[in-house]
């Protein structure tokens, strides 16, 4: 991922989100238009949006949970992309991928059975649609650009915006993208290892009241806050991989949320 | 000792630059401060630290020769508070950092403070010996057995002064109170009770007794789903030993009186301050969320930190805070650069002095701030080595935010924030301070006032 871009998209996140913040109500077809248009220098309000959605779902991806993590800050993370989805679903814009979510339940089943039956020769090679325009096209050529530390943070982020391209590309055509479907969903579970789905409405849910309040599908923390130069920072950065917590189940279940979240969101 | 300069106004109504100093003190084998916390005479000042352990400095006595060259505080204890757990139903590590001291007030000749990491609370006696029995007629000087033939004749064992020795003891342990991680501890002024706090509910202790607590707050939703908001500071009114106050994520304080019922859901008074429609973001939720609360000495007012700067709250008033000081507002236009390193979840504490007319917060790039309430001026000072030499004068510092920009000015882009001062502490009397600047701890004194006005 390249450091210049992402310190470039920061500042502009920063310019963009001190002008978006007097935008209450916006144009929203404008926007989409922009968006749509794709190729910009300055990327759309839209666009800032999703990204610093995109940036707080990452946050709150269980990534290497030894300790227990921040609740408050995985609280205000969460509120935080509760605010963006409210304010999407008034703008329209959540509309449009909400209306992919009609053969939702066909693709849950359409995962699960290929999870199960899949082969070595199922596996297509990669070809990632991109949804937005230039946005997209960055984070696939830096995936295909990183060293393996890295290549689970950027896939972590893109393998869900690359989920919901693929969702939109298996509307069409399921056949052809099914291979596509399925590398994009063994990127997220190595990344993920069977960690909880990255939904608002999932995060908090109690798996057994007794034991566990906080259910391990509570939020993604990464364990140590990174702590550097504002300068220096990478976009969407976690962690580094480090051994994982063997504390999550691993059932279809939480596959079928995994997919179910990463359509809504 | 470090000296800065008051703030009141000294011949020609600037800023007096800093004094002397001496010598400034470090800890030991570096661990990242996690709490500061002068006892009630300011004798005494605990620190405590990532790896759990707890240091304490003693002042020492002044010296009547040179009134200006206060007594210095060297090390007096030190000692491990907590270990690392390890959860097993959780399969979660229990971290052992102390996130709070409290002070006891001292009944006796012992010295009580009450330490926590994120799960238990540990109440630790501190005493002194410095005088042993020699004499005694069945051991010898090394303990050992003396011959009984040898014995003849009795002797009564008298007490000789020996080296001083500062003894630490365990006396209780408050396990198993907390699900979620402890925030906050607060003796009550009852001086038998004292509260722990943690995300969602807080509990009520008494000092003699571990097996049990009440609850007396529980945010906690039936449905975690519904989940918003969590409690992040609380404390006991420091004379009212049935208030006590607590403050959310979501920007809003709650003074609760125990008498009103068992369990205090129910707020007594809610504070909270309308937000800015001009300032609102996406981010305006997360830098409302306060992360210390503290009564003032005079139990009047209540002073808050949330990201961006400290309010003082009366007690009488709840639809807005009676004065507002920006601590940096300069990092308004970051608050995305500062959501994506974590930056903007750090929790600033904030402190008053012993007369409550001056406010202090840390910030970045181990810049602290203080706020003089009635003459409205400010003071932005660097906690670090340069700065802190033997007799050195600590300079007033100055971000610029473009514009103008005078010589030793900081550009807000070149500040380290990996370098913040979260833990302050006042002496409760004299101009007395004790900043953690992550590893290291930095006492100050103001030389020239070193009495409070």
């Amino acid at each position: 991922m390249g450091e210049e871009e992402g310190l470039h998209q920061t500042q502009l996140l920063d310019t963009m989100f001190v002008r978006g913040l007097k935008r209450k109500c916006f144009d929203g077809e404008e926007d989409i238009e922009g968006t749509l248009a794709g190729i910009k220098a300055v990327p759309s309000y839209n666009l800032q949006r999703q990204s610093l959605l995109d940036m707080s779902l990452v946050k709150l991806q269980l990534c290497h949970m030894l300790v227990e993590p921040n609740l408050c800050r995985s609280v205000l993370i969460a509120n935080t992309v509760r605010q963006i989805q409210e304010e999407m679903t008034q703008d329209g814009t959540w509309q449009m991928i909400n209306a992919q979510n009609t053969g939702q339940a066909s693709l849950d089943r359409l995962v699960s059975t290929d999870i199960l039956c899949r082969s070595s020769g199922d596996q297509a090679e990669g070809k990632h649609v991109p949804a937005y325009g230039t946005f997209n096209k960055d984070f696939e050529s830096d995936q295909a650009q990183d060293g393996s530390e890295t290549m689970s943070t950027a896939s972590s982020v893109q393998a869900p915006r690359n989920l919901q391209s693929n969702m939109w590309e298996e509307m069409e055509n399921p056949q052809e993208n099914k291979g596509n479907f399925q590398k994009s969903l063994d990127q997220i579970f190595e990344t993920l290892e069977n960690k909880s789905p990255n939904s608002v409405e999932d995060l908090f849910s109690e798996v057994d009241n007794s034991y566990y309040d906080l259910d391990t599908m509570l939020t993604g923390m990464m364990t140590n806050t990174k702590m550097g130069h504002c300068d220096s920072l990478e976009t969407f950065s976690s962690p580094t991989n480090t051994a994982s917590n063997s504390n999550c189940k691993s059932d279809l279940n939480d596959l079928d949320h995994i997919v179910e979240i990463l359509v809504e969101s | 000792m470090l000296y800065w300069s008051s703030l009141e106004k000294i011949a020609g109504g600037q800023f007096c630059s800093l004094l002397k100093s001496s010598f400034f003190l470090f800890l030991p084998p570096a661990d990242i401060i996690s709490t500061v916390e002068f006892n009630h005479t300011g004798e005494l000042l605990a620190t405590g630290d990532k790896g759990g352990r707890v240091v304490i400095f003693q002042r020492e006595p002044e010296s009547k020769n040179e009134p200006y060259n206060q007594g210095e505080y060297n090390v007096y204890s030190t000692f491990q508070s907590h270990e690392p757990e390890f959860d097993y139903l959780k399969s979660l590590e229990i971290e052992e950092k102390i996130n709070k001291i409290k002070w006891l007030p001292q009944q006796n000749a012992a010295h009580s403070l009450l330490s926590t990491n994120d799960k238990t609370i540990k109440l630790w006696k501190i005493t002194e010996r410095d005088k042993r029995p020699e004499g005694y007629n069945l051991k010898d000087e090394e303990g050992k057995l003396k011959d009984l033939s040898t014995v003849t004749s009795l002797q009564v064992p008298v007490l000789k002064p020996m080296d001083l020795m500062v003894e630490v003891t365990p006396r209780r342990i408050f396990a198993n109170g907390h699900t979620y991680h402890v925030n906050s501890i607060s003796v009550n002024s009852d001086c038998e009770t004292y509260m722990s706090a943690d995300d969602l509910r807080i509990n009520l202790w008494h000092l003699a007794i571990t097996d049990r607590s009440f609850n007396i707050v529980d945010i906690k939703p039936a449905n975690m789903e519904d989940l918003t908001e969590v409690i992040t500071a609380s404390e006991f009114h420091p004379h009212h030993c049935n208030l006590f106050v607590y403050s959310s994520s979501k920007g809003s304080l709650r003074l609760c009186d125990m008498r009103a019922s068992a369990l205090c859901d129910k707020h007594s008074k809610l504070y909270e301050e309308p937000e800015d429609p001009s300032n609102r973001s996406f981010f305006s939720e997360i830098i409302s969320s306060v992360s210390d609360v503290k009564f003032s000495h005079s139990g009047r007012y209540m002073l808050t930190r949330d990201y961006l700067t400290v309010k003082v709250w009366d007690l009488n008033m709840e639809t807005k805070p009676v004065e507002t000081y920006q601590v940096h507002d300069y990092l308004r236009s970051k608050l995305c650069s500062l959501y994506e390193n974590d930056c903007i979840f750090d929790k600033f504490e904030c402190a008053w002095n012993g007369s409550d007319s001056v406010i202090m917060t840390g910030a970045y790039n181990n810049f602290f701030r203080m706020f003089d309430r009635n003459t409205k001026r400010d003071v932005t000072l660097e906690a670090s080595r340069e700065s802190s030499k033997p007799r050195a004068i600590l300079k007033p510092r100055r971000v610029c935010v473009g514009g103008k920009r005078r010589k030793d000015d900081i550009s807000v882009d070149s500040l380290d924030f990996t370098k913040k001062i979260l833990h302050t502490a006042w002496h409760p009397t004299e101009n007395i301070i004790a900043i953690a600047a992550t590893n290291n701890l930095y006492i100050f004194q103001d030389k020239v006032n070193s009495e409070m006005h």
